[in-house]
C-alpha cells in the first residue's frame, strides 16, 4: 500500500488516490489529420516498464487533483511527484 | 485416563481446571494450555487422517506450522470456525472442537483403504485421474473429493461476531516478542521512538522463555530468568505499545503492515458475548525489525508421519512449559545440536530417552553434558522405518555409509512410545519476502537468509539464520544500533555463555535400502505428498520449483508449506544435481496464517456495507408501498403495487396511467453537474457529439457523451441558465464517473479553458411529471406561468416559485409525453412531491417507479446506456447519427467514429423486435439467430430491453443485432430452452413516431 505524497495535500494513503494510468500522453491537437495507425497509437498503445515508470495518478478522495508521479515498478518506489503540466524530473530520463 | 502431565511450570495454572470437549468427548486441562497440550496430557496423538491416503495423523508442532492437529471449532452454523492449529488454540472452559479429516470417525475410516491403493494416486493425480470421462464429474468424482477432502466446513449463516479495524502510526514495529525482538524494542523504545512490540503468543519471551539448561547462561542466570527481567523491564517503557495475542497478516510495500490481535478467542463461551472478537490493526511504520524466529524441520524418512512423531523442539516446549511429556520412552533423532537440549531436559524430568544423531560425531558442551548424564548417543544412524498403526511404538536404525548416501551394517530395532525430530531451523523469512525483501542462500547449513536491501526494514535474531544465543545477542544489538542510528549501551557488558554447535549434518531425503517406491517418506503432512511425488514430477519434466509445487501440492495447503518447502527444494536440487541456493524459493504470499473474513471486513457489515442514498422523497415512496430497486447506491422506487397487484399489472397499471392522464416519477438520483465559466460552451462542444454554442439562454438539449474509443459513454439533457452557466444531468449510476472524467480532460488536456465543475446531484430533488393532464397539474401549481407552446415550448427552462420557494422547470420528455421536472432544493424535496400528489389527484397523477420508466421509454424507442450499450455501442450503432455533428472539428471520441473496425457495416446495430405472437415477452439477454439448422448456431445478437406494452397491447422489445440496421422487417429466431421464439426486425419507435404527444 503506497504512501503518496500528493503535491498539493501532502502524504496520503494509497486507498485515497485513483491511478490514471501512463503519464506524458498528449492528446493530438488534430485528431482529424491522423491516419488509423496513429489514432491508434494514442488511444490503445501503453507503456508497461519494468523498472522507472511515468505514471498519472487523482487524490480522488481528496482534493481530486491530478498530478504525476515518477514510479520504479520494480520495487514500487515513489521517486518523484510532480503537477500536471510540469517536466518530469531529467534525473529519471 | 493416562495423565502426561509429570511437572508443575509457572505458565499451566493448575488451580484453574477447564472442561472441553473433543470429537465428542469431555477431558480437562488447565488454564495455561492450549488444546494441543491439554490432548498430549490426556495421551491423545491421534488427531485426523491424512488428506490423501488418511493415514492415522499426530500432533507435529506447537505452532503455527501444524499440519495436521487442524479443528473445527463449534459447531453451530453461524460461529463454528474450521481450519484451526490446535497448537495455537488457546483451551477455555467450554471450548467444543473435532478432528476435521476423518469421516466418519478418526479411529476407523473409509478412506483408509486409499493407503493400500496408493499407487494409485500418485504426483499430478489430480490432473491425471479425474480428467476423463467428463460425465463422471458431477457424479463419482466431485462426491470422491470432497468426501475425502476433508477441509473442514464453513459457517452456513452469517457470522455473529464483532470485529474491528484500527489505523495506527508508529516510529518502529517490532514483529516477535523473542529474546531478539525484546532487545529491539527496548533499545527503540528507550532511545525516544514510539515502539511497537507485536507476539502472537499470549505471553512474550519466544523460546527461550522456558529455555532451562545451565550450559546457556545470560549474566550468570538462565537465559529465561534474564529474559523475564528484560520483559519486566519494557513494560515500564511509556512509549512501548506491547500486543501479544497479536499476529501479522500480511506486510506490503511501504511498510504498511496488517495484524489480527485476538482478543476473545481464549474466552469461554459466556465472556465472548457482545465483545470485539478480533481487531485488525493497519499499522504504518517508518522502520520495522522483523524478529519472527525460526521452525524446527522435520527429517524425511520412511513412515515419517505417523501419531507419536513431533519435532523435537516441540517435544522440549510441551515439557518445559506445559509441563507435558509426549511419551515414556521417547528417541530424539537429529542432525545438529538442538535436539540434545530436549533429551536433556527430558532427562531431568526423569523421561527415558536416547538419541540417533545423523553426524559421525560432535562436542559441543550440550553433546558433552548429554554424554554425562549417560545418554545413549548412536551417532552416524539414521532412522529407516517405523512401526506402529495408530501410534509409533517402535523403529528401526541403520548405520549410515561413508558418504552418507546409503546404510551399511544390521537393522537395529528400538522400541519407544515417542519420536523427536530435528532437521535443523528453517528461519522465518515470510515477513521479510512479503515486504519485497530478496532471499540469499547459505550453504553451511542450508538456509535461506533475508538480503538486506532496504534501509527501513530489517531482519534479527534466528529469522536471520543467527541460531546461538551469543551470536544473536551481540548481532542484533549492533544491527539495532546501525538500523535505528542510535548508541544504546545497555547490552554492552552483558555476558553470554552458551554451547556453539560446530556442524550439521544435512540430508534431504535420507536413504534406506527399501526402493523409493516402496516408501512413504513424507514432505507435506498436509497435502500428503512424498519424496516420491517429488521425484515423479521431475521424471515428467518439472523444473521451476512453482510447477513442481502446484503438480504435487507440496505447499500449497492452509500451512502454506512451513514444514515442507526446505525439503521440496532439497530433494529437486540434489535429483537435478544443481545447487539449492540457484533454485530459488516459492513466493511467500499473505496471510501468513489463515485469516477469517471478518476481520478483514471489520464493521462494514450489514447496513454498514455499502452507503445507501435515499431522496427527499424516500419517506413517502415507503408510505406509498413501493418496492425499492437498487441504482447504484440509491434506493429508488422500483414500481408501486396497490391491492396486492404484482409487478406486471402495478407497472402495466402505472404505464397506462401516465399515457392517459398523468405520471409522477422521482427523477432525483439523475447526476447532476453544475457548469460555470466563460468556456462553458466550448467545453460542452468539446465533450458532446452536438454542437452547443448556438443553444439559446433558457433551453434545453439532449447530448450524447462518447469515450476518446468512440463508444457511447453517457447522455442527459444539459440546460443553459445563463451566458457562461450550464445545469448538466446524467445517468443515475454515471454520475461520479462523468465528474471524473470532465474534470480528467479539464485539468491534464485543456487547463486553459475557465470551467468550474460541480456535483450538485444532491443539492437538488427531482418530481417529474409527465403525460396530457400534466399542463393542467403544473397550471395548479405555477398559477402564475404562462405555460403556452409559445412562452415556454419542449426543451426549454423556466424559473418560478413555489410558495416563495426557487424552482428550475425544465419541459423535457423522456416518455414521450408532454412532460416537465420541477427541481427545488433537496431540502423542500417532501414537500414539492406531496404537493404535486394533492394537486394531481383530479387527474388521476399516478407515481411511477423505475420499471414504468423504463417501458415508456421503450415505447418510444430510448436508449438507456448500460442496458441497451455496453461500451461498444457508436452513436450510429444506435442509429442516432443525427446527434453527431459533421461539423465541429473535434470532440472526445470524433477520431475513433471512422476508424476501420468503427466504420464496419456489419457491427451489432440496435434494431426494434416485434414476436410473432403479441402476448409473448421476450427475455433480456436472450440470444438471436436466423438459422437454427447449420451448426454451430451463428449468433447474430441479443435482446437488450423487453416490455409488454398496455399502450400499444403487445410485446416489444430492443435488441442488439449484427448488421440489424439493414434487417428491418426480416424473420428472426430467439432460441429458448424449450421453444424456439419467432420475431421480426421492426423500427425502435413503437409509438407516437411523430412526436405528437409531446405538444398534446
Ligand atoms: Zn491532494
Amino acid at each position: 500500500m503506497f504512501l503518496i505524497n500528493c503535491p498539493f495535500c501532502g502524504e496520503r494513503d494509497q486507498s485515497e488516490f485513483s491511478s490514471g494510468g501512463e503519464a506524458h500522453i498528449v492528446r493530438p491537437k488534430q485528431p482529424t489529420e491522423l491516419s488509423d495507425d496513429e489514432w491508434a497509437e494514442y488511444l490503445f498503445m501503453r507503456k508497461n516498464i519494468k523498472g522507472i515508470q511515468f505514471e498519472r495518478w487523482n487524490h480522488v478522495h481528496g482534493c481530486r487533483k491530478w498530478f504525476n508521479v515518477v514510479r520504479d515498478t520494480s520495487n514500487d518506489k515513489i521517486l518523484s511527484v510532480y503537477k500536471m503540466g510540469e517536466k518530469p524530473p531529467v534525473n529519471y530520463k | 485416563m493416562p495423565n502426561y502431565r509429570i511437572h508443575k511450570t509457572e505458565y499451566i495454572d493448575e488451580t484453574k481446571r477447564v472442561s472441553f470437549k473433543y470429537d465428542g468427548k469431555t477431558y480437562f486441562g488447565y488454564e495455561g494450555d492450549t488444546l494441543a497440550s491439554a490432548l498430549l496430557a490426556n495421551g491423545i496423538h491421534l488427531v485426523g487422517r491424512s488428506f490423501k491416503y488418511h493415514r492415522p495423523r499426530g500432533i507435529v508442532s506447537c505452532g503455527a506450522e501444524e499440519p495436521n492437529a487442524i479443528c473445527q471449532i463449534g459447531s453451530k452454523k453461524d460461529l463454528t470456525e474450521p481450519n484451526v492449529r490446535a497448537t495455537e488454540l488457546e483451551l477455555y472452559e467450554g471450548l467444543e472442537a473435532s478432528s476435521q479429516n476423518c469421516w466418519p470417525n478418526v479411529k476407523f475410516d473409509i478412506g483408509g483403504i486409499n493407503n493400500f491403493i496408493s499407487p494409485l494416486i500418485p504426483a499430478g493425480f489430480y490432473y491425471k485421474t479425474f480428467m476423463w470421462p467428463k460425465s463422471f464429474w458431477k457424479k463419482v468424482y466431485e462426491p470422491l473429493i470432497r468426501l475425502s477432502a476433508g477441509l473442514g466446513k464453513s459457517p452456513t449463516e452469517p457470522d455473529p461476531d464483532i470485529y474491528d479495524h484500527k489505523h495506527v502510526h508508529y516510529d518502529v514495529l517490532v514483529i516477535g516478542g523473542g529474546i531478539s525482538g525484546i532487545i529491539s524494542a527496548k533499545m527503540a523504545a528507550k532511545n525516544n521512538l514510539k515502539t511497537l512490540l507485536v507476539d502472537d503468543k499470549k505471553i512474550l519471551g519466544g523460546s527461550t522463555i522456558y529455555q532451562n539448561n545451565e550450559s546457556i547462561k545470560i549474566d550468570d542466570k538462565l537465559s529465561s530468568e534474564w529474559l523475564k527481567n528484560e520483559i519486566q523491564e519494557i513494560k515500564k517503557l511509556s512509549n512501548l505499545t506491547i500486543k501479544t495475542r497479536t499476529s501479522i497478516a500480511a506486510y506490503h510495500g511501504y511498510n504498511f503492515l496488517l495484524a489480527k490481535e485476538n482478543l476473545t478467542d481464549h474466552l469461554p463461551e459466556e465472556k465472548k458475548k457482545n465483545k470485539i472478537r478480533q481487531r485488525l490493526w493497519k499499522i504504518r511504520a517508518k522502520k520495522v525489525v522483523i524478529a519472527t524466529g525460526s521452525i524446527e524441520r522435520p527429517l524425511v524418512f520412511n513412515n515419517n508421519d505417523r501419531p507419536g512423531i513431533l519435532l523435537s523442539n516441540s517435544i522440549n516446549k510441551y515439557l518445559d512449559y506445559y509441563g507435558v511429556t509426549c511419551g515414556e520412552k521417547i528417541i530424539l533423532f537429529t542432525n545438529n545440536d538442538s535436539a540434545y537440549e530436549t533429551s536433556i531436559s527430558l532427562h531431568k524430568k526423569g523421561i527415558k530417552n536416547l538419541i540417533v544423531d545423523l553426524r559421525k560425531s560432535a562436542s559441543s558442551e550440550l553433546i558433552k553434558q548429554a554424554e554425562t548424564l549417560g545418554i545413549k548417543i548412536y551417532f552416524n544412524h539414521v532412522v529407516t522405518n517405523t512401526f506402529g498403526y495408530r501410534k509409533i511404538n517402535s523403529l528401526e536404525i541403520m548405520e549410515l555409509s561413508e558418504d552418507g548416501n546409503t546404510t551399511v551394517g544390521n537393522k537395529i530395532k528400538l522400541s519407544c512410545d515417542c519420536l523427536g525430530m530435528s532437521g535443523g531451523w528453517t528461519p522465518m523469512v515470510h515477513m521479510h519476502t512479503q515486504s519485497g525483501g530478496k532471499l540469499d542462500f547459505r550453504d553451511d547449513d542450508q538456509v535461506f537468509l533475508p538480503k538486506e536491501n532496504s534501509e527501513d526494514q530489517i531482519s534479527v535474531g534466528s529469522c536471520n539464520g543467527d541460531f546461538d544465543l551469543e551470536n544473536i545477542i551481540d548481532k542484533t544489538v549492533n544491527k539495532i544500533n546501525k538500523f535505528l542510528d542510535i548508541d544504546n549501551k545497555d547490552y554492552q557488558d552483558t555476558n553470554i555463555i552458551c554451547s556453539k554447535e560446530n556442524d550439521k549434518r544435512n540430508i534431504w531425503l535420507l536413504p534406506n535400502k527399501i526402493p523409493l517406491g516402496k516408501t512413504k517418506c513424507f514432505i507435506d503432512f498436509q497435502n500428503d505428498s512424498t519424496a516420491k511425488d517429488i521425484k515423479l514430477a521431475l521424471k515428467e519434466g518439472f523444473r521451476s520449483i512453482e510447477h513442481v509445487k502446484r503438480y504435487t501440492t507440496t505447499g500449497m495447503a492452509t500451512d502454506q508449506g512451513k514444514l515442507s518447502n526446505m525439503h521440496a527444494l532439497g530433494i529437486i536440487a540434489d535429483t537435478a544435481g544443481v545447487k539449492m541456493g540457484t533454485l530459488g524459493t516459492t513466493t511467500f504470499r499473505p496471510p501468513f496464517t489463515p485469516l477469517t473474513f471478518g476481520t478483514l471486513v471489520g464493521r462494514n457489515v450489514g447496513k454498514f456495507f455499502e452507503v445507501v442514498r435515499k431522496t427527499s422523497m424516500h419517506e413517502w415512496h415507503l408510505e406509498n408501498n413501493a418496492e425499492f430497486e437498487n441504482v447504484g447506491q440509491w434506493k429508488r422506487p422500483w414500481y408501486y403495487p396497490k391491492n396486492g397487484e404484482n409487478m406486471h399489472d402495478a407497472v402495466q397499471r402505472e404505464s397506462k396511467a401516465a399515457r392517459d392522464s398523468a405520471g409522477i416519477l422521482d427523477a432525483s438520483t439523475l447526476g447532476k453537474i453544475d457548469i460555470q465559466g466563460t468556456d462553458a460552451s466550448e467545453f460542452l462542444n468539446r465533450v458532446y457529439t452536438n454542437a452547443w454554442s448556438k443553444l439559446a439562454i433558457g433551453k434545453c438539449r439532449y447530448g450524447l457523451m462518447l469515450n476518446e474509443d468512440g463508444m457511447v459513454y453517457d447522455d442527459g439533457v444539459t440546460t443553459r441558465i445563463s451566458e457562461n452557466h450550464y445545469l448538466m444531468t446524467t445517468t443515475t449510476g454515471g454520475a461520479a464517473n462523468v465528474l471524473s472524467k470532465l474534470e480528467d480532460y479539464l485539468q491534464t488536456e485543456w487547463p486553459e479553458l475557465d470551467v468550474y465543475l460541480t456535483s450538485v446531484t444532491d443539492h437538488y430533488s427531482t418530481a417529474s411529471i409527465c403525460g396530457p393532464n400534466s399542463k393542467k397539474i403544473l397550471n395548479k401549481l405555477f398559477p402564475n406561468l404562462n405555460l403556452s407552446d409559445e412562452n415556454f415550448p419542449h426543451m426549454s427552462f423556466k424559473e418560478d416559485k413555489l410558495e416563495n420557494i426557487n424552482c428550475r422547470i425544465m419541459r423535457i420528455s423522456f416518455t414521450g409525453e408532454l412532460s416537465y421536472e420541477i427541481n427545488i432544493e433537496s431540502k423542500y424535496g417532501h414537500s414539492l412531491w406531496k404537493m404535486c400528489i394533492e394537486a394531481g389527484k383530479e387527474f388521476n397523477l399516478t407515481p411511477y417507479g423505475t420499471e414504468t420508466m423504463h417501458l415508456l421509454r421503450a415505447e418510444k424507442g430510448f436508449i438507456i446506456v448500460g442496458q441497451d450499450t455496453d461500451g461498444t455501442m457508436t452513436p450510429s450503432d444506435l442509429q442516432m447519427d443525427w446527434i453527431v455533428s459533421k461539423k465541429k472539428y473535434d470532440f472526445i471520441g470524433k477520431r475513433s467514429l471512422y476508424r476501420s473496425d468503427t466504420i464496419r457495416e456489419d457491427r451489432k446495430q440496435l434494431v426494434g423486435l416485434l414476436t410473432d405472437d403479441p402476448k409473448e415477452i421476450l427475455e433480456e439477454g436472450a440470444q438471436i439467430v436466423s438459422d437454427i439448422k447449420t451448426k454451430p448456431i451463428d449468433m447474430l445478437g441479443h435482446v437488450t430491453s423487453s416490455y409488454f406494452s398496455p399502450n400499444l397491447n403487445k410485446s416489444i422489445a430492443l435488441a442488439v443485432v449484427r448488421n440489424g440496421k439493414t434487417m428491418k422487417g426480416q424473420k428472426l429466431i430467439i432460441p429458448m430452452e424449450n421453444k424456439n421464439i419467432n420475431v421480426t426486425v421492426s423500427d425502435t419507435i413503437f409509438l407516437d413516431k411523430e412526436n405528437k404527444r409531446l405538444n398534446a
